[in-house]
């Protein structure tokens, strides 16, 4: 071989990919190759879905979220819902009653005013659901083509009671892991909206703010030790996040899992695995095995946490790594993707 | 869900690894031809219900792996081109070529767009006539129909921008070759379920016959899969060595008649390159002469691009049986999804990415 011939690998990438802002491993990559450097503090870097800053005895939340769909509008929201429901989720997510939020739109000229309204009103509804204000906002225009209708950002703030310590590196071993509800509805929605994909069954994005479920969950115990929203990258991310974070390992029962008959349908033609596709109103928590039962039964008496079930433990062993017993008694990995998901040829 | 449920029953599969089990008098290594079954072993930990007498190795069946890196190379190079617009299924836009993907394609600027069919391609072109519309047309006998309906409506909308970069694959001969190796382990094959819903199965029979080895045609559900082990055990055992079908309700000795009149009408068979493998005489098809003029090969001057795979990788031991992917001192460190190295840990359905992506703690142990 003459000289050193580049092989397969490509090791790094000097623009920015679509996968980077998958929430797997390439939005992992950059954050830790641009940003944490850049703006490397504590708060930062515990890579929470929010902050939580200390003003004397107060303890405030504080988070911020972009949003971009495609299609704008889809059964079960808009961008408008989504934006006031991710925001208000990312603050529930400590335990933090959120209190206000701010709008920044992006518009693109010629984006029509009727649905520009529409989105409004939709994101008025959504907060006032949640119980929160939008308090203050910003607006910018862009050329023609350069960008997809509109762009929202909602930043937001909320307030974490007394005795409420969330963290994703608070997990601990005997833990069990309650999940809200069943996952894949937004993402099969979206993708389905978007591909023009004929599926049976009529998918909604289970889009919702969780800040109430959250309330009946710590009404039975602020000894709750971790709660994330698993949006972006699933299930499978999400606790594979947790799984690192807390250095413990996390052992599922697949069976215990629920998920629609509409999603699993479409991700058997799609090929894709419903532990990945993303959820907008469900929420993963970590609860000492002795409160389980009761937060549990709390969940369920919540219209967002009717199907809240018991999916797993945590174990003291494979620390950082997410195992699945399957239907059959087997054991199996569940991993986090490396970008988007994308379906199979065959 | 309906005809699923039944085909991932725990009970039924537990009855089937006894009767496994009951059978098994010696070791046995079967291989799995095709990816989409190599995925769901993997998923459900089908090694872990079989006796360790019976060693699964894993196929060439994965089309995303087999595909080399000159035809990648290719499908970047013609994508890259002002006015294209490049159509692919999804899983071949992260495929590395030798310098880039498509994914970096996109990200400079190339109209790379993702599909679930031909048939959208052929959409396109049809609604972007000042356009070239080229649609990369891979992957075994299971997807050679679609293909070639496409380029046969192109043909009869009277279409001048619609073109495919073909690069076919056929299973039986990729089988011989692994037959004919003086260092074969394989005594027993499950043969491709989708495939053979095509092309049906007699080709097998001769295979079967000709090297005196069993084979049975599979499913792609995990009870499917310990169906076909148990009746290659069977046969093992029973000292036979036939053409058997457990995919019964896809699957028929003549396969679907009118897709292969279609391919046969389109496409003829050729010597492709596989990757990981090297070059195999008759193991592919490409477009009929009558049908050059929607050869992207052919209409976009395709220029010859030779590229050197890396030495370390073993992604063709791997896909002839001959090595597991916990054997390669690359396997999880230095070749990762994210990062492949070879073939096999391309896409999802490769041998080495079913095993980094779903039994990376058992092959800890294995070590």
């Amino acid at each position: 071989m003459t000289g050193f011939v580049c092989p397969v690998p490509l090791h790094s990438t000097e623009t920015v990919l679509l996968g980077h802002g998958s929430g797997g491993k390439l939005s992992s990559d950059l954050l830790h190759s641009v940003f944490l450097p850049a703006f490397a503090n504590p708060v930062l870097e515990r890579l929470e879905d929010q902050a939580v800053l200390e003003f004397g005895s107060a303890r405030l939340a504080f988070t911020t979220d972009s949003f971009v769909a495609k299609p704008l509008f889809f059964r079960g929201g808009d961008i408008g819902s989504l934006a006031v429901h991710g925001t208000v989720n990312d603050l529930a997510m400590c335990g933090a009653r959120p209190v206000a939020l701010s709008a920044a739109f992006i518009l693109e000229e010629g984006f029509p005013l009727s649905d520009l309204r529409r989105i409004a009103d939709s994101m008025a509804r959504a907060a006032s659901i949640a119980g929160v204000t939008i308090v203050t906002g910003d607006t910018k225009v862009v050329e023609h083509g350069s960008g997809d209708g509109v762009y929202v950002t909602t930043t937001g703030i909320g307030v974490v009671p007394p005795g409420v310590n969330l963290s994703a590196a608070h997990a601990r071993p005997g833990d069990a892991i309650v999940l809200s509800g069943a996952i894949g509805d937004h993402g099969i929605a979206m993708l389905s909206a978007r591909e023009g994909l004929e599926l049976d069954g009529e998918i909604a994005s289970d889009s919702a703010p969780l800040n109430g479920l959250v309330e009946a969950m710590l009404a039975v115990t602020h000894e709750v030790h971790a709660m994330r929203d698993p949006t972006r990258g699933g299930l499978a991310s999400t606790l594979n996040e947790i799984a690192r974070e807390s250095r413990v390992g996390i052992v599922l029962r697949e069976d215990a899992i629920p998920v629609h008959a509409g999603v699993r349908g479409a991700c058997e033609v799609l090929g894709l695995d419903p532990l990945h596709v993303a959820n907008e109103g469900k929420l993963v928590a970590f609860v000492p095995m002795q409160h389980a039962a009761g937060v549990v039964k709390a969940m369920r008496r919540h219209p967002l946490g009717a199907e809240a079930a018991i999916i797993g433990r945590v174990a003291d062993c494979d620390p950082g790594m997410v195992t699945m017993r399957t239907v059959f008694g087997t054991t199996r990995i569940v991993d986090v993707l490396p970008g988007d998901q994308l379906p199979r040829i065959c | 869900m309906k005809y699923l449920d039944e085909y991932r029953d725990s009970g039924v599969a537990h009855a089937l690894a006894s009767r496994i089990r009951a059978r098994v008098t010696r070791t046995w290594t079967l291989m799995e031809i095709c990816g989409g079954q190599t995925h769901t072993i993997m998923r459900y930990g089908l090694p872990d219900l079989l006796p360790k007498e019976i060693e699964l190795v894993h196929g060439p069946g994965c089309p995303v792996c087999v595909a080399p890196l000159e035809l990648v190379d290719r499908a970047i190079e013609i994508a890259s081109r002002p006015g294209v617009i490049f159509v692919s299924y999804g899983d071949m836009l992260r495929v590395p070529g030798s310098r880039s993907d498509l994914f970096q394609v996109k990200a400079a600027g190339g109209d790379v767009r993702v599909a679930y069919s031909p048939m959208q391609a052929l959409k396109i072109a049809a609604e972007n006539p000042g356009r070239q519309v080229v649609f990369f047309g891979i992957g075994f006998e299971t997807t050679a129909p679609a293909n070639a309906m496409a380029v046969w409506q192109a043909k009869r909308q009277g279409l001048t921008n619609f073109s495919m970069l073909v690069s076919h694959v056929l299973v039986p001969p990729a089988m011989r070759i692994i037959l004919r190796s003086p260092a074969n382990r394989v005594q027993a094959f499950i043969a491709p379920g989708h495939v053979c819903t095509v092309v049906g199965f007699r080709e097998y029979e001769t295979l079967a016959a000709e090297f005196r080895v069993p084979i049975v045609v599979g499913g792609f559900e995990p009870v499917d899969l310990l169906e076909a082990i148990a009746m290659l055990v069977d046969q093992l055992e029973d000292g036979r060595a036939e053409l058997e079908n457990q995919y019964s309700r896809s699957v028929t000795r003549s396969g679907n008649g009118p897709a292969q009149q279609l391919m046969d009408e389109v496409f003829e068979i050729t010597d492709r390159q596989w990757r990981g493998i090297g070059p195999i005489p008759g193991s592919g098809y490409r477009l009929r002469d009558e049908y050059a003029a929607f050869d992207a090969e052919r209409l976009f001057g395709a220029s010859e691009i030779r590229v050197q795979e890396p030495p370390e990788c073993i992604a063709a031991l791997v896909m002839q049986g001959l090595k597991k992917p916990v054997d390669c001192p690359a396997f999880g460190t230095r070749c990762v999804p994210e990062r492949p190295m070879g073939a096999p840990m391309v896409s999802s359905e490769g041998a080495c990415a079913a095993y980094y992506s779903y039994r990376r703690h058992t092959a800890e142990v294995a070590r």
